[in-house]
């Protein structure tokens, strides 16, 4: 079987994220990047898959050189081919999903296990536009995978409740954060991901343009709340809730 | 025409609450653009929903009964809503940020050639439609453009208040022409059953973290969320690890809501957790540790042992209320 996964290079989901003043962007000096969470578990779930399965896992990100660095810690948990497809610009969900479209129909992967979100521009849309583009079914927001008989059985985290929704291969499968446990690299595994082999490519070679659909104009700061009142005891909280806050 | 068409949602009949919100920021927007609202329902059974939505100030309700739709599946949802969007000349296509607006809008992007926008918490004209969204966890308010002629946008629900409630408008059948989907089947949906308010439109939330230990601890939670008329909510650790359903999580991953009155229950107040709760009218964190991040976002905090403050808060508050 033939998995493909993706991985994004976002900035440190701990780090203080702070305005730039003339608020065209984020102040990148000093900030750390690293895979962006939901990611880790669209890479492992993608190799349970292959160790289940057999097959291979291709991992593909879209964004600056830099981003060979992400790739490369796949590979280090146990993908086994990387392609960058090289644009240093801010790009829309939409310019990646039009991106992995053309590299799925080069690669022709049985499965696309990709993470549910990314934890900076926290779009969530990557994936659900990736199978409408490839005309394929999706099951997003995942807990629970089994890949059988050229069928996926995914459990879904939704409003209410969880839902169970089967597919028919190939299609797209978006990771929440109770899939799985993604695993660390191991130090023969960083190795041995040196060697893998990593393509890069441009957009224009796969004949797609990432001007975005949706362009940002402004970045800010969100109000800050007020700093509070520590009580001491529940009745003078009760008296804060009902004659400062009037709430209760 | 510049018209907006409102994806609407229900569960057990009923327009899901969410809807409201939707339907408030699509007044703001039609407002803006000259263009008239439109409410699509899809369901099996749907004729009462489609009542009940005609009566919020839209312009029509177009619904679409057939078994096809009894359950919700992206992939023939989808299609209806592009055909709908089409038919009635939708330059704005809305939904909930709820989970199924989240699944089904991008797919009815892609396909109108839309560029989308998640989570919109405004709307206005300068020069264009802008929208504003949170995004790094809240930590960042973008104000962005969308430069195709139709815009999908998911609403966040939180950040708009309910339409009044109007005489109804007409209600019309729709033929959605979609067929079963042989790629795709619906299992099952295992809904939490609860009689308390739902998180999203509550007016008080009481929230429990990782720090009560155990599910059978969460009591103390309900306990108190009942004695206010509230509904209960939860962190990832506290899903994660067992002790509350993942349908009560808050966040940047889970639900965004803002209520009046939220109490963080032994919640650390990580920056994930906070995403979904920072709106909140009035905060109350209850933490032993009085280093605890949720300080310093809380109007109140009483720093101490939950096991012992909370209840003895719910007792004193059932004196009360
Ligand atoms: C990509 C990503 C997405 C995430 N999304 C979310 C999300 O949507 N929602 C979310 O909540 N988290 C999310 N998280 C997780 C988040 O980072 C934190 O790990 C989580 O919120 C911590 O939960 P907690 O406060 O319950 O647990 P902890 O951080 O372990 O805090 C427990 C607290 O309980 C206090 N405590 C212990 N005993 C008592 C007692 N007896 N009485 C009173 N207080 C006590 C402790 O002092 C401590 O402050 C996400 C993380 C990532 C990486
Ligand atoms: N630039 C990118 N490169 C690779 N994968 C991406 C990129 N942007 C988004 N994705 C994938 O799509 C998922 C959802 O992202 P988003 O829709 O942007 O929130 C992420 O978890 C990634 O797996």
């Amino acid at each position: 079987m033939k998995i493909l996964t993706t991985v994004k290079r976002v900035t440190d989901p701990d780090a203080k994220i702070k305005i730039k003043p003339d608020q065209t962007g984020i102040v990148t000096d000093g900030v750390e990047y690293r895979m962006n969470s939901f990611d880790e578990y669209g890479v492992e779930a993608a190799i349970a898959l292959k160790e289940t399965h057999g097959g291979e896992v291709v991992v593909v990100s879209v964004g600056p050189s830099e981003a060979t660095k992400e790739i490369r810690t796949a590979l280090a948990m146990g993908a086994d081919r990387g392609i960058l497809v090289e644009d240093a610009g801010e790009l829309d969900s939409d310019a990646v999903a039009r991106v992995l479209a053309e590299v799925v129909r080069r690669e022709n992967p049985d499965i696309i296990v990709i993470g549910k979100q990314a934890v900076d521009s926290d779009r969530n849309q990557t994936g659900q536009l990736l199978a409408s583009y490839l005309d394929i079914p999706q099951a997003t927001f995942a807990y629970s995978l089994e890949v059988a008989d050229g069928w996926a059985t995914v459990g879904r985290e939704v409003d209410g409740g969880t839902s169970t929704k089967r597919v028919k291969l190939p299609a797209i499968v978006t990771a929440d954060l109770r899939l799985n446990e993604p695993r660390y690299a191991s130090l023969p595994g960083i190795m041995k991901a040196k060697r893998k082999p990593l393509e890069t490519l441009s957009p224009a070679d796969l004949g797609v343009d990432t001007a975005s659909k949706v362009r940002v104009l402004k970045y800010e700061a969100p109000e800050e709340r007020a700093a509070g009142e520590i009580v001491d005891s529940v009745d003078v909280l009760i008296d804060r809730l009902r004659n400062k806050s009037k709430v209760i | 025409m510049a018209n907006v068409l409102v994806v609407a949602e229900h569960l057990d009949g009923k327009l899901r609450k969410v809807t409201l919100p939707t339907i408030t920021f699509a007044q703001q927007a039609a407002a803006l653009t000259g263009g008239q609202i439109y409410v699509l329902v899809l369901g099996s059974n749907v004729d009462a929903v489609a009542e009940e939505a005609s009566r919020y100030g839209v312009a029509k309700v177009l619904y679409a009964n057939s078994p096809v739709f009894e359950n919700y599946l992206a992939e023939t949802y989808a299609p209806a809503i592009v055909k709908a969007a089409k038919e009635v000349g939708a330059t704005i296509v809305c939904s909930p940020a709820s989970t199924t607006g989240k699944d089904v809008l991008p797919r009815v992007a892609a396909k109108l050639d839309a560029g989308m926008v998640s989570d919109a918490i405004s709307v206005s004209n300068d020069g264009g439609l802008r929208y504003r969204r949170p995004l790094w966890a809240g930590n960042v308010l973008t104000t962005v453009e969308v430069t195709t002629p139709v815009h999908a946008i998911t609403v966040r629900t939180s950040d708009f208040d309910l339409p009044e409630e109007t005489a109804a408008a007409p209600v019309e059948s729709f033929d959605a022409g979609v067929g079963a989907d042989d790629s795709v089947q619906f299992v099952s949906f295992d809904q939490v059953k609860s009689e308390r308010p739902e998180l999203t439109d509550a007016n008080v939330v009481v929230a429990g973290g990782r720090g009560l230990k155990s599910g059978d601890n969460f009591k103390m939670i309900m306990d108190l969320a009942d004695t206010l008329n509230g509904a209960v909510g939860a962190t990832r650790a506290a899903v994660d690890s067992g002790y509350a359903p993942n349908d009560w999580q808050i966040g940047q991953t889970g639900k965004v809501v803002a209520p009046s009155l939220y109490f963080a229950v032994a919640i650390s107040g990580a920056i994930q957790h906070l995403a979904g709760m920072k709106g909140s009218k009035t905060i109350v964190a209850i933490n032993t540790n009085p280093e605890a991040p949720i300080f310093q976002v809380a109007d109140y905090g009483l720093v101490g042992d939950a096991f012992q403050l909370v209840p003895e808060l719910t007792e004193k508050l059932k004196q009360i209320v």
